[in-house]
Parts: structure tokens; sequence; C-alpha cells
């Protein structure tokens, strides 16, 4: 069958293109954390000011297709400085998932109890020092299963760096497939590749919580 | 050693605290009293200033406390509090939790807070569950930690907010026990506390509050035998004598001493 010729010739080309996502994914999403907690401890922080710069970003980026964000800045922002399309790439994924992973930390660092906070505080700690010792341990756990769900999305949104020119698996395959005359193959092989990187991450994921739990 | 002039506290339209004054001395121990809803744990925590008052002064150790200007952590350090809920940190073991702040605020070694740890665990009665979670034990062990957490930092002055209210009634006991230890060693404390058997036979004094405001305060023997004012007597009769006794009923001396 033709379609295992595909599978098994188009290897050198999909191995390369599947580092090239990881690398892209990971990189977005360490941004997107930083970018995530950032926006959470502006929303918690109790300025009003803080808060409504941090409402703003979340909504805005919610309230738009990712697509509209890449292109903004590969093409918009190429004007000022230009990333190239991994960076562009990187950087819209990261603004864009930092908007939801905001949100998924704000909600377990709101489920902490106050007393802990508190009690962190009588002992002469102060705010900084009692979230990142105290807060943020406890909630990091309770967000991994949220967490683990978004870094998924993110890991299959990646595929539209392709219509920035990025060579990564969604790109490699539309190349491929419109070399080959042959959608159906190696968008299937695509889907198969994005499929096979989801299941070890989950794998992952599930190994992480099921280690956390243990240790508390 | 606190000095306590003049404090307001609203929470919205309610007035938690009226106009309220004391003094605590070195070395003493300071019973509030009063139903729920008083003012008792709201004062305390204007002390170390977990709660922001509205109006008044905080002195303590001849020093204004000037919110806004003094470090607040520093004051923390030196008023050890402990909750009713105990707020022992899950993720740590007990000697994590005695050790963090000694080593994250004092900058003490890792070895003097561990050895530190080791002797108030033993002081409590439990070195036998310095590698436990707190989710490993009980209520009263759980408290017990607790305490031992504030006094890793040498507190010149220990609040206790409720230690017992959460507790089995069986595990009480352990807690009083420590406490009692505690006052004989010449620690400074305030307690707020619904153990009036605890507040006889520990307290240098008594206080009652009630709607916000210090109603009575002296010796246990004056606040308990020959209370001055009706809603004190009202208060621990309810108290004393279970909440379907006649508002008149005498606090008597008797049935205090075994409350």
């Amino acid at each position: 069958m033709i379609f295992f010729d595909y599978l098994i010739d188009s290897i050198p080309f999909f191995i390369r293109a599947a580092a090239i996502t990881v690398e892209l994914t990971a990189a977005a999403l360490v941004l997107g954390m930083v970018i995530g907690l950032c926006f959470a401890m502006m929303k918690i922080s109790g300025r009003r000011g803080l808060k409504y710069a941090a409402d703003t970003y979340i909504t805005v980026i919610r309230g738009t297709p990712l697509i509209v964000q890449l292109f903004a800045i590969y093409f918009g922002l190429a004007t000022l400085v230009d990333f190239g399309s991994f960076w562009s790439a990187a950087i819209a994924l990261a603004i864009h998932n930092g908007a939801y992973i905001a949100e998924i930390f704000r909600g377990g660092i709101e489920s902490i109890d106050r007393g802990q906070m508190e009690a962190a505080r009588s002992l002469g700690m102060n705010y900084s020092l009692a979230m990142r010792r105290i807060i943020l341990p406890q909630a990091f756990r309770r967000i991994v299963p949220p967490l683990g769900n978004q870094f998924i999305i993110g890991l299959k949104d990646s595929s539209l760096a392709a219509f920035v020119t990025l060579g990564e698996l969604f790109g490699v395959s539309m190349r491929l497939a419109s070399t080959h005359y042959a959608e159906l193959s190696f968008y299937t092989i695509a889907g198969l590749y994005y499929l096979a990187l989801v299941i070890m991450f989950t794998v992952l994921v599930n190994w992480l919580e099921k280690r956390l739990r243990i240790e508390s | 050693m606190i000095k306590v002039r003049g404090l307001n506290k609203w929470f919205g339209s309610l007035q938690a605290l009226n106009n309220v004054s004391l003094e605590v001395k070195s070395k003493e121990v300071v019973v509030l009293i009063g139903a729920s809803g008083s003012g008792k744990s709201t004062l305390l925590r204007c002390l170390n200033l977990l709660e922001m008052p509205d109006q008044g002064e905080v002195e303590f150790d001849g020093r204004l406390i000037k919110p806004g200007q003094d470090d607040l952590n520093l004051l923390r350090r030196d008023m050890g509090m402990v909750f009713q809920h105990f707020n022992l940190f899950p993720h740590k073991t007990v000697l994590g939790n005695i050790i963090e702040a000694p080593i994250m605020v004092k900058r003490i070694s890792r070895g003097e807070a561990l050895e530190n740890a080791r002797w108030l665990l033993e002081k409590v009665g439990l070195e036998d569950k310095r590698d436990a979670y707190p989710c490993q034990l009980s209520g009263g062990q759980q408290q017990r930690v607790a305490i031992a957490r504030s006094l890793a930092m040498s507190p010149r002055v220990m609040l206790f907010d409720e230690p017992t209210s959460a507790l089995d009634p069986e595990l009480v006991g352990e807690v009083l026990s420590v406490m009692k230890q505690l006052a004989r060693e010449g620690m400074t404390m305030m307690v707020v506390t619904h153990e009036m058997g605890f507040a006889r036979e520990v307290a240098d004094r008594v206080i009652f509050m009630d709607e916000g405001s210090i109603i009575e305060s002296g010796n246990p023997r004056q606040v308990f035998e020959s209370p001055r004012h009706k809603r004190t007597v009202d208060f621990l009769g309810k108290v004393l004598w279970g909440p379907s006794a006649p508002a008149d009923t005498p606090p008597m001396l008797s049935a205090a001493g075994q409350a």
C-alpha cells in the first residue's frame, strides 16, 4: 500500500519536524508559564490598576483567534523587529497560552486556604517569600491536571506556525502533501505524529501527578 | 510589653472592635473570653496586624507600630501566633514546618534550625513524629506542632486564637498542657479560648469582651466569682451552665472550677 510507503519514506522529514514542534511548544509553554504567573499575581495582588491590566490582557487574548495573534506578530511586528518564523510563533503561542495559564494559576492559588498565607505571614515571612515557599508549591500540585490539559492544547495549536512558514509537523505535511498530491496520506501521517506526542506527554503528566500525590 | 490604645475596627457596617485599650505586661498570661463575634479574635489579629485596625495604636516593646513605615515582618517574628485550624504547611514534614521560617526569615543555618526543631518537638512531646506529614497527625498533634513552629522563631509573645476549638474533646488536654508549660516558663501569652478551666488555672488576667468592647477585666478569681457586669454574668452563666440556664444563675465557683 502506498500509504505505508509514504509513512516509512517520510520518517526523516517528520522526525526533524517533530523535533521543531517539540522545541516550539516547549519554548512557548515555558514563556507562557512565566507570562501566566505574572498575570495571575497581578490579578490577585489586590491593586486595582494591576488587576485591570491583567483582566484586559486575558480578555483580549482569549477573545481573539490565535492565527490573528500569530499573523499580527509575524507580519505586523516584523516591520519593527524581525523575530523569524520560529520565535514569532513561539512568542505568539506564549502570549496566547499565557492568558489561559494565568487563569489556571489564579484558580490554583485562590484554592489554597487563606490560613496558609496568614500562618506564613505570622512567622515573619514577607508576601513574596510566603508565595514562593508556601502557597505556590501547594497550588502547583493542584494545577498539574489543568496545566497538562493546556499544554496538550498548546502542542496542537503549534501547528498554526506552519502558516508563518515554519517547517514543523504540519508545515512539512503540507509541503509533502502538495508535492506528492497525497493530501489524505500526509495529513493522516501528521495526525499520527501529533497523537504520538500527545500520548507521550499524557503519560508524563500522569506520572507526575501520581508522584506528587504520593509526596503529599 | 504590648499596649493598645483606642482600637477600632469595622467590617463593613459591623463594628468588630469598639475603642479597645489594654496593656499586657511581660510574662503575663491574658485570657480573652466572650461569645462568638465579640471581637476577641479580631483584637488578637490586630496585634500582629494580620488585621489592620481602622483606628488606634499598637505599641510593642515601647515602640509604636506604624503600618506602612515599620517592617511588619520584623514585628511578626516576635509575636508567635497559633490558629484555631493549625494552618500547618501540608506539603512539608513536621520538621520542615518548624525549620522553614528560621532558615528563610532569620537566616540561621540548617543544622542549627534542625537542632532547635528537635528540641522543640521534644518539648511538645512529638519527637517521634518529626518526619510525618501534617495529614498523618491527629488534631492535637498538629496543634502541638503549630506551637513548636511558632516557638522556633523565639517570639517574645505568643498569641493563641482559639487553639482548642477545632479539636475533639479528648485531644484538648494535650494542647492545653503544652500551653500551661509555656506559661510556667514565663512566656508572655494572650489566649482567646472557651476553656474556662484553663482560664481559671493559668490566666493572670481574664478579659471579657462583648460586641467589640472590653466589658470586664481582672484576675480570674474576681471575674469568675464576682463578675461586676450583667453581661459577664449572663455569658458565664451560659458557658458554665449550658444554654438553657436562666440568665440570673450565679456563676458559682465550684462549677467554674470543673468546667
